[in-house]
């Protein structure tokens, strides 16, 4: 392993690092303000070594991680949402919280784990990044506010994602045993000679979607999501929400992209009934919802389905669109738990549609962000999430996925309505007088200006991405032709056609 | 860029408005008032200064263009451009818009910054689909123009606010996103054909569509039919319209539904004319049935606003009716009736927030024998009235007049059922009339008259319908080119591809321009 290696892989380096240098910062003193600006300044530490070592990319840095162009634009997305929801939590923990601290450590831990995730190019290293996200997110969903939904919520999760992480194992065993080999573009190149009747190559795959499923909350591995949502810290549940989901969604990208998801007809339909599944199942759910984080929750089931339309429309286009939306989303998403984390009070998160009534008549700013958030998600115009509607249904069509293409815009005329719902309660006329003083007003407004100041940012990024994205699409270029340049150009031997 | 200055001004003023309104409400309001203002002129001076060129044959297909690329990687670029279609219609925005916001001066109390940030924004969304020549801005338009009006409604509307704001945004929404589907299978369709891929609206109507035709003509039409609105897509129409505070309704029903109605002379009518041609008898009938439907609910309402609104489905079935007709007259007749309609019918919605605001009630049951209290009110009441049932001399009838005329050449069986629709809004519109200011008043209620404010609103659009009646030859003037080579393309009705484009030939006007060469 030479210095460059290790220098292509200074953002793990930083993550891995930050959560050291919290730990140690925490048992010599515990102070909170310490630890949050430490963490803010490391993980833009991270997301700037990003660009620095983008000239060093494409890079394989042993068999286990390929540092390309593909990655970085991944990990920096990934470092730029934690900085922003570190922000959020700045404002959001509660000083009466023991053990505030930790979060940031878990945190680093999770970034860590979806970054892995970006970069891995062998099983191990997959399996790896998944079990430190997951171990991260146990914490974090449980994170010790002394609340008992959220106790439920890590438990739920934990229990889960251990039995999906054995499904996963198993199948890169089967795997394992097909080809004798644990990289991915050996099963490549396997899977290419291999007979497509080889049983056990194809049951190792579904068996590892199953894990992936698990991740990204696709229906029918759905059920955990509301829970985890409704019971995690609004931090936390951003962080679930967004990293989490994006790690494996990059990994997903990379790992079909280089077996090949064309070869394998069963897979393609399997994705496709998933897509729709979510799609049609995720904005269904979410109508009869009472609960903003249960909406979200949902919504983000819907919107994973609308991410894999892209993936299955495939080629550089469904590359692209599927990582415009991606990051499109994690913006909104991160706006709408910050918008949530700021609105709640040190007791308990504000998430029944009643606790939003009237927040536009008294807390406008934060109000005139969720309303934004909430534009996006339905995919309004001027917002990052209009763009990338337009993203993945233009990359749907351009492949002929008519079926998929009307069931997502079906479901997102279905989905405008609970967004809708959510903005009429802001929007209604608070109850009189004694309801509104006797609600608490969220964090402190002096602990809310680190919020705010995400808020502010999460808002400029909405609308410049809204209007202005060829500069977020020329990223996107370059990093689906990293990708497809590193395992052979699109339509022919590695990529999806 | 004068195009560009025409949106700059709505959406900059209507951030101003918004920040002005935290310092005192009235200044949001003159700060409407201002940039309405400056953009009414701004377009009266564009058409004055290109009247000229407007009525010459084989003039420019574009009076004015704007144009820079916005989002290369799917051939996106930034187009503006007016013909003199869009040109009428953005001057009746500009009109439309600056009266509804004197109109609604005093009824709106409760964040007038927001409220004429939203009022602004949404006509700068109307006026944006008036102008965009490339699908995917016009899209962007189109959709852009619903938050806005969703909050106008949901915001500042009356008692069912809430639901009727939901329907409203889904059944546009629902219209739109299929609107989507279709502009992204007319760039892969034209792309795949031509190498090029492109949202340019020259390029990709007019393309070759093959067997994907009727398809894509489909979805256009969904949303245009929605918004115009076609029975039975108008349900949402009388719930949006009656909840809505005044300045939304006139809005509503002087703008957002003439969007549809653009929408179909501007793109379904050169879409496909094999398509459209199999489609006019439909789109016929849906018209006719809109006309009688229309003016029979109309007449049953006992709620002044919904009783406004269903004229609306009447009147808005004669442009149904005009634009299938497949004729350069009747087509004529239907860029009037979107101007007359939109007169009229604003005025009678400003009417009805007069009384709303005054007696706390739109129930026209509660009412009755208030013109000795205000004749003001009442004589505008009447004069729109008329306006609205086709009265001779007012512009309403110039325009039916035409549509009639044009789809009996083509269509005699439709144009004789829907001059039924002239007996019912004779009905309907004297029936309204009479039920406010005529017979015994039910209650001790008082109907205080219209002051100096008001007066001017109303004369302003008195002007305007009249002026439209008697000599409504300038719009049809400025139209003509635009409408008139679409018109011609289904005249000569061998579908050879080849004549589609025949140069429009002033015989086939049917009304004769004073003084021009022939």
């Amino acid at each position: 392993m030479s210095s460059g290696d290790l220098l292509a892989l200074a953002p793990l380096w930083i993550a891995a690092g930050s959560a050291i240098v919290l730990l140690l910062l925490i048992s010599v003193r515990r102070h909170f303000g310490l630890c949050a600006g430490f963490s803010i300044l490391a993980a833009a530490a991270g997301l700037a070594s990003v660009f620095v070592i983008g000239r060093l990319a494409p890079r394989t840095v042993t068999v286990l991680f390929v540092v390309d162009g593909y990655a970085l634009f991944f990990i920096g997305v990934f470092f730029a949402a934690t900085l922003i929801i570190f922000l959020v939590a700045s404002s959001y923990l509660p000083p009466s919280a023991e053990r505030r601290e930790e979060f940031f450590l878990a945190a680093f831990a999770a970034l860590l784990g979806s970054s892995v995730l970006a970069a891995s190019a062998h099983f191990v290293s997959f399996v790896l990044g998944l079990e430190i996200l997951s171990v991260a997110l146990y914490v974090l969903i449980a994170f010790p506010l002394e609340r008992r939904e959220s106790i439920e919520a890590g438990t739920k999760y934990l229990v889960l994602a251990s039995a999906s992480a054995a499904f996963l194992l198993f199948g890169g065993a089967l795997i394992y045993g097909e080809t004798g080999v644990l990289d991915f573009a050996t099963w490549a190149a396997q899977a290419q000679e291999l007979p497509l009747a080889k049983p056990l190559f194809i049951l190792g795959v579904s068996l590892i979607v199953v894990g992936i499923g698990f991740k990204l909350a696709v229906v029918p591995f759905h059920i955990w999501t509301p829970d985890v949502y409704q019971g995690a810290p609004a931090p936390s549940a951003a962080l679930v929400a967004t990293i989490s989901k994006g790690g494996m969604l990059a990994f997903l990208l990379r790992f079909f992209w280089t077996i090949g998801l064309r070869r394998f007809p069963s897979l393609v339909l399997v994705f496709s009934l998933i897509a729709a599944a979510s799609m049609i199942a995720g904005n269904l759910l979410a109508l009869r919802q009472n609960r903003v984080k249960r909406i979200l929750a949902y919504s983000s089931i819907s919107h994973l389905g609308y991410i894999l339309v892209a993936f299955l429309a495939g080629g550089a286009a469904g590359l692209e669109a599927a990582a415009f939306y991606l990051v499109a989303y994690i913006i909104t998403m991160t706006a709408a738990f910050g918008s949530v984390a700021l609105l709640s009070s040190a007791d308990a998160d504000a998430d029944l549609l009643e606790d939003f009534r009237g927040v536009f008549w008294t807390r406008p700013g934060t109000a005139a962000v969720m309303t934004l958030a909430m534009l996006s998600l339905a995919g309004i115009p001027l917002t990052a999430g209009f763009l990338g509607k337009f993203y993945v249904a233009s990359a749907g069509v351009g492949a002929s996925l008519w079926a998929l293409v009307v069931i997502l815009v079906a479901t997102s005329v279905i989905g405008l309505y609970y967004y809708l719902r959510v903005l009429t309660a802001m929007y209604a006329r608070p109850h009189e007088g004694t309801a509104e003083a006797a609600r608490p007003q969220g964090p402190r407004r002096g602990a809310r200006t680190a919020g705010g100041i995400a808020l502010v940012l999460l808002v400029l990024l909405l609308f410049w991405l809204g209007v202005f994205p060829t500069g977020l699409i020329d990223a996107i270029r370059t990093t689906a032709a990293a990708l497809a340049g590193a395992i052979g150009p699109p339509g022919t031997g590695g990529g999806l056609p | 860029m004068t195009l560009l200055w025409l949106l700059g001004i709505l959406v900059a003023g209507g951030l101003l408005a918004w920040a002005a309104g935290r310092v005192a409400p009235v200044w949001a309001r003159w700060v409407a008032v201002a940039a309405l203002g400056a953009d009414l002129v701004l377009v009266v001076v564009i058409w004055i200064r290109h009247y000229q060129g407007l009525t010459l044959l084989g003039a420019p297909a574009w009076l004015l263009e704007w144009q820079v690329p916005w989002i290369p990687r799917f051939g996106i670029t930034f187009h503006l451009a007016a013909d003199g279609l869009s040109l009428i219609l953005v001057a009746l925005t500009a009109f439309l818009g600056l009266l509804s916001v004197i109109a609604s001066w005093t009824e709106v109390k409760a964040r007038v910054g927001f409220f004429h940030f939203n009022l602004l924004w949404v006509l700068a969304g109307i006026m944006g689909v008036f102008l965009a020549m490339d699908l995917f801005l016009f899209y962007f338009f189109w959709e852009l123009m619903l938050v806005p009006m969703y909050f106008l409604i949901g915001l500042w509307g009356h008692e069912k606010r809430i639901a009727a704001a939901f329907k409203f945004f889904l059944f546009t929404q629902a219209g739109g996103l299929a609107m989507l589907l279709s502009i992204l299978a007319l760039h892969f369709v034209h792309g795949r054909a031509s190498g090029v891929y492109t949202f340019e609206y020259a390029a990709l109507i007019g393309a070759p569509l093959g067997a994907a035709a009727p398809w894509i003509m489909l979805g256009f039409l969904l949303a245009f039919l929605v918004k115009t609105p076609g029975v039975p897509l108008h349900t949402w129409l009388p719930d949006a319209h009656a909840q809505a505070p005044t300045a939304g309704s006139v809005i509503l029903a002087g703008l957002l539904l003439k969007t549809g109605a653009y929408g179909l002379i501007r793109f379904i009518l050169p879409l496909s004319p094999e398509s459209v041609r199999a489609f006019a008898p439909f789109g016929m009938a849906i018209g006719v049935a809109g006309i009688l439907y229309g003016a029979k609910l109309a007449f049953a309402q006992s709620d002044l606003k919904r009783m406004v609104a269903y004229t609306s489905v009447s009147h808005m079935g004669f442009v149904l009716l005009g634009v299938f007709a497949l004729d350069g007259m009747a087509l004529q007749g239907v860029v009037l009736q979107i101007v007359c309609h939109g007169i009229s019918t604003g005025a009678l919605f400003i009417v009805a927030g007069a009384v709303q605001e005054r007696l706390k009630t739109r129930d026209l049951g509660l009412m009755g024998g208030f013109w000795n209290e205000a004749p003001r009110l009442g004589g505008a009441t009447l004069l729109f009235a008329l306006a609205s049932l086709g009265l001779p001399g007012l512009g309403n009838f110039a325009a039916e007049f035409l549509i009639l005329f044009g789809t009996f050449r083509s269509a005699p069986v439709f144009a004789i059922v829907a001059s039924l629709g002239l007996i019912a809004s004779t009905i309907y519109a004297l029936s309204l009339f009479q039920r406010i200011f005529h017979g015994t008043k039910p209650g001790a209620m008082r109907l205080e008259d219209i002051g100096a404010r008001e007066v001017a609103v109303f004369l302003a659009l008195a002007l305007a319908i009249i002026w439209l009646g008697l000599y409504p030859q300038p719009v049809l003037n400025t139209s003509r080119t635009a409408v008139t080579g679409i018109g011609d393309t289904y005249r000569h009705s061998s579908p050879t591809p080849g004549q589609t484009k025949a140069a429009p030939v002033s015989r086939d006007l049917g009304v004769r321009v004073r003084g021009e060469a022939p």
